[in-house]
């Protein structure tokens, strides 16, 4: 049987069809996922995509987080369930508590968007299994409140537990605390990544396809279970 | 109906780059003698019936919960009389 793996569109999310498009590659089933409906429709795992949920009002993905489908996304989550929240998404899993920290305004100000290399540092997680450690990869990074803040105690606690699953090679886009670019909660089943793996999945359109092992990753997981 | 007021702003301790970038606009502006600026939000609430010690503690609920997110931002919730 086909995993099934959903991604919500929340108004405003941007990369939710590019997500969908990543999962079937990978060779999962993509699931539309709406932000109104409670039912996750029977998925294996949920991807909360990039964009600008509820137009970034109030703090980007603060509304977001008290949508429907976050009451049903946040329990699962609780129980094992796999998500990924990449960039919107992140923002979404930190407002609703699953991770630790915030994202901020970038540093600089300005909205960066280029190719960035990244390392993978935990390849144990339920999204980034398909890598080897210390991995480096380059996937598309594009936001205005991309950096990450968390008081030095969570930063030394993230790290002493291998927390951390991407940090930014090269240079720091956006002013996160330690160069941090993903991390995961305690079981490895929730990660967060502020750069696009969703948008590195085909030669055409992306700079290569260092992006698909997340899709693959969890793909593996849900077939060996 | 009376008002109650929250103000948000960033922990001391968190970055902020738009309170920055505001400062270092000042003096070219000729605004001068201002050595730092945060910036911040601040909530206006009209509220239906007495504003009572429940009805604060429901409204400090809401701005620990929604309009502030307590991992970067504290707040402050006052009665405008």
């Amino acid at each position: 049987m086909t995993a099934r793996i959903g991604v919500v569109t929340f108004p405003g999310s941007l990369d939710d069809r590019d997500a969908r498009r990543a999962v079937q590659l990978a060779g999962a089933e993509p699931v539309a996922l709406w932000h109104r409906d409670k039912d996750l429709r029977q998925v294996d795992a949920v991807v909360l995509p990039g964009g600008f949920s509820y137009g970034d009002y109030l703090r980007a993905g603060a509304i977001a987080r008290f949508s429907p489908v976050m009451e049903t996304v946040i329990a699962g989550a609780r129980d094992g369930l796999p998500v990924l929240g990449i960039c919107n998404g992140f923002q979404v899993l930190c407002e609703s508590h699953l991770l630790p920290g915030a994202l901020t305004r970038n540093d600089h100000l300005h909205f960066v968007c280029r190719d960035q290399r990244l390392r993978i540092e935990n390849a144990t997680t339920a999204w980034t299994s398909s890598y080897r450690p210390d991995q480096e990869i380059v996937i598309p990074l594009k936001n205005g409140e991309g950096g990450y803040v968390a008081d030095e105690r969570t930063l030394d606690m993230l790290e002493a537990e291998g927390r951390v699953v991407a940090r930014y090679l090269e240079l720091n886009p956006n002013g996160s605390r330690r160069d941090i670019a993903g991390v995961t909660n305690e079981a490895g089943n929730v990660v967060g990544l502020m750069p696009h793996p969703e948008h590195a999945v085909e030669s055409l359109t992306g700079p290569g396809l260092d992006g698909l092992g997340f899709f693959t990753s969890v793909l593996k997981r849900l077939v060996n279970a | 109906m009376a008002r109650v007021v929250v103000d948000v702003m960033l922990k001391p301790e968190i970055l902020d780059p738009q309170g920055q970038a505001v400062q270092r606009a000042l003096p070219r502006l000729g605004f001068s003698g201002i050595t730092d600026v945060r910036q911040g939000k601040r909530f206006e609430l009209e509220v239906e019936g007495p504003v009572d010690a429940a009805a604060l503690a429901r409204i400090r609920e809401m701005a620990e919960t929604f309009l502030a997110n307590t991992v970067i931002e504290d707040f402050d919730v006052r009665v405008q009389s």
